[in-house]
């Protein structure tokens, strides 16, 4: 299990078509990779993720996929995921399909996917119209009760990136604070790949902890401050007044498209993404 | 809305919250969703309910945060929290196992049997405007002993017929819910800007059972898209109290000032 650059990880893992999950919910979102692949100009992606908010609204509105699968997709407490909205109701920059499921449904398949079960299920979807724009929502009677369940079919990313806190020497990766479906998502995937806050000697990771151990992750990158602007417990809060920020910057393509080029495409990597970020005084 | 000879000295929004808030007791178990929900449920535990359980889809139970969170998973909600569980473990052995007492939702539209709908204005294949989407509410709305509602009273809003039905109320009424194997009561109360709507016996039709001094019932009707019913004793809700205004007021002051507050990564 190597630690490489995160554009290594990407340029040897992440392929044009892949169906790709960058999950963490609110907290721990791996924006840095997100970006590298927005640089590397990867197309026609199933981007699979439970609430796509700013970072899908980046990769989307760049032109990296054609296909969503999701729960919640919008700007956290702010509004609008602007480049979603414009991909699934215009089409631009591309025509978006999508596959919407509810929180309840995206957790069980997922779930599955890490179980390599064909299907999740759930007591869900009852009395709303998600299931007759899904075909995948379907159901099941219970073999020991008679009663009708409702199933979803297990995720299994080509390629998982997930955001923690540490990871050792040898790859192994700890996660504290809200996990999201961080865990699932990740053993779900056939790759996976890592991006960390630190590398140390020693995880010292408490008992019950999540850790996921080297032989489960595909690529660690040393990202420090790669999670902004959402955050990394014990490291750097969440940038709300960013997120507020991005419904200005994202809501007229143009301003959006300047943006993406000036901070993500004609920048070397996150460290120049934050430089320039700096340098035009609107950095963290 | 009429406008009285003088406008009340809070805002429809705190009337809303403030109304809420009461609504919820001590040690009720609360699954909260993000916003007016988030605040009402905030202030009954800083008022009359200190040992209300908060919950937050992120997996944060028991969280008594100081000031609100902008997202559903901010780090203040985890700091704050009882516990803090993994995001599949919440909707499985949390919510759908029946230990809710209130889910606390909003929306975008509501109709007659209280039935929501967050995902799509206009035809879901080529939406007027694409919504964010039912996230946890779906579940929320069939497994909570009971639902809250709050959302602004409007013809755009109140419809007579949803463009999508992300979360599933009373159906099409007359038990059509419980005939759905939906375990929880449904929507129990709708908070609006005019007072509160309740489902009738029998029907399950929202009525408008309670409403503020300074609105007509008149009014509430004409803020509905469909015939609203409106119950024979109206009750008259109390106005908001210094101390409810005082305590919401700091809350959101506090909220303000630490949302707006830089961040500097250490890198």
């Amino acid at each position: 299990m190597p630690i490489v650059t995160l554009a290594e990880a990407v340029a040897s893992h992440v392929r044009d078509g892949d169906s790709l999950a960058l999950e963490g919910f609110t907290h721990l979102i791996p924006f840095a990779a997100g970006q590298e692949i927005i640089r590397q100009r990867r197309r026609d992606l199933h981007l699979i993720r439970m609430t796509p908010d700013l970072v899908y609204d980046q990769m989307i509105g760049a032109g990296c996929a054609n296909r969503l699968t999701f729960s919640w997709g919008g700007n956290p407490g702010v509004g609008s995921a602007h480049r979603i909205r414009e991909a699934i109701e215009s089409g631009w920059p591309q025509p978006l399909a999508i596959s919407e499921h509810s929180h309840a449904g995206m957790a069980a398949a997922y779930t599955a996917g890490a179980a390599r079960l064909p299907f999740g299920m759930l007591r869900g979807y009852l009395g709303t119209d998600l299931a007759d724009v899904n075909p995948a929502v379907r159901g099941v009677i219970c073999p020991y009760t008679g009663e009708r369940l409702a199933t979803v079919p297990a995720l299994n990313p080509d390629v998982t990136i997930l955001h923690a806190q540490k990871a050792d020497r040898a790859g192994n990766v700890l996660i504290s604070g809200i996990l999201g479906a961080q865990k699932e998502a990740g053993l779900a995937a056939r790759k996976l790949l890592v991006t960390v806050e630190e590398v140390v000697d020693h995880l010292d990771a408490p008992m019950n902890a999540v850790v996921l151990p080297h032989w489960v992750v595909t690529a660690v990158a040393c990202v420090p401050g790669g999670a902004w602007p959402s955050y990394a417990r014990g490291y750097y809060p969440r940038d709300n007044a960013f997120y507020i920020a991005w419904d200005e910057i994202s809501r007229d393509r143009g301003r959006f498209t300047d943006w993406i080029a000036r901070y993500v495409l004609e920048t070397p990597d996150f460290n120049g993404f934050l430089a320039r970020l700096r340098a035009d005084g609107v950095g963290p | 809305m009429t406008t009285p000879a003088t406008a009340p000295p809070w805002t429809a929004d705190e009337m809303m919250t403030v109304t809420a808030a009461r609504m919820l007791w001590n040690g009720c178990v609360c699954f909260v969703g993000i916003g007016l929900p988030s605040a009402a449920a905030n202030l009954a535990r800083l008022l009359h309910a200190p040992d209300i359980v908060l919950i937050y889809e992120s997996g944060t139970i028991g969280t008594r945060p100081d000031v609100l969170p902008l997202s559903i998973g901010d780090g203040e909600l985890a700091e704050t929290a009882g516990t803090v569980v993994p995001l599949p473990e919440i909707f499985a052995y949390w919510l759908q196992s029946g230990r809710i007492d209130v889910g606390f939702l909003g929306a975008a539209q509501v109709d007659r049997f209280a039935n929501l709908n967050s995902t799509v204005i206009g035809p879901y294949d080529r939406p007027k405007v694409r919504l964010p989407g039912a996230g946890g509410a779906p579940e929320i709305a069939a497994h909570a002993r009971q639902v809250f509602v709050v959302l602004k009273q409007s013809a755009r809003s109140f419809v007579p017929k949803l463009d999508f039905v992300s979360s599933g109320g009373f159906l099409t009424g007359g038990g059509a819910r419980r005939r759905s194997g939906a375990p929880g009561s449904g929507p129990q109360a709708i908070i609006t800007d005019y007072g509160v709507l309740k489902p009738q016996p029998d029907s399950e039709e929202l009525a408008l059972v309670a409403r503020y001094e300074t609105v007509a019932a008149a009014d509430a009707v004409k803020a509905t898209g469909w015939p609203l019913a409106v119950a024979e004793e109206l009750e008259i809700i109390a106005p908001p109290t210094a101390a409810e205004l005082e305590v919401l007021r700091a809350l959101h002051a506090r909220t303000h000032t630490a949302h707006s507050r830089p961040v500097k990564l250490p890198v």
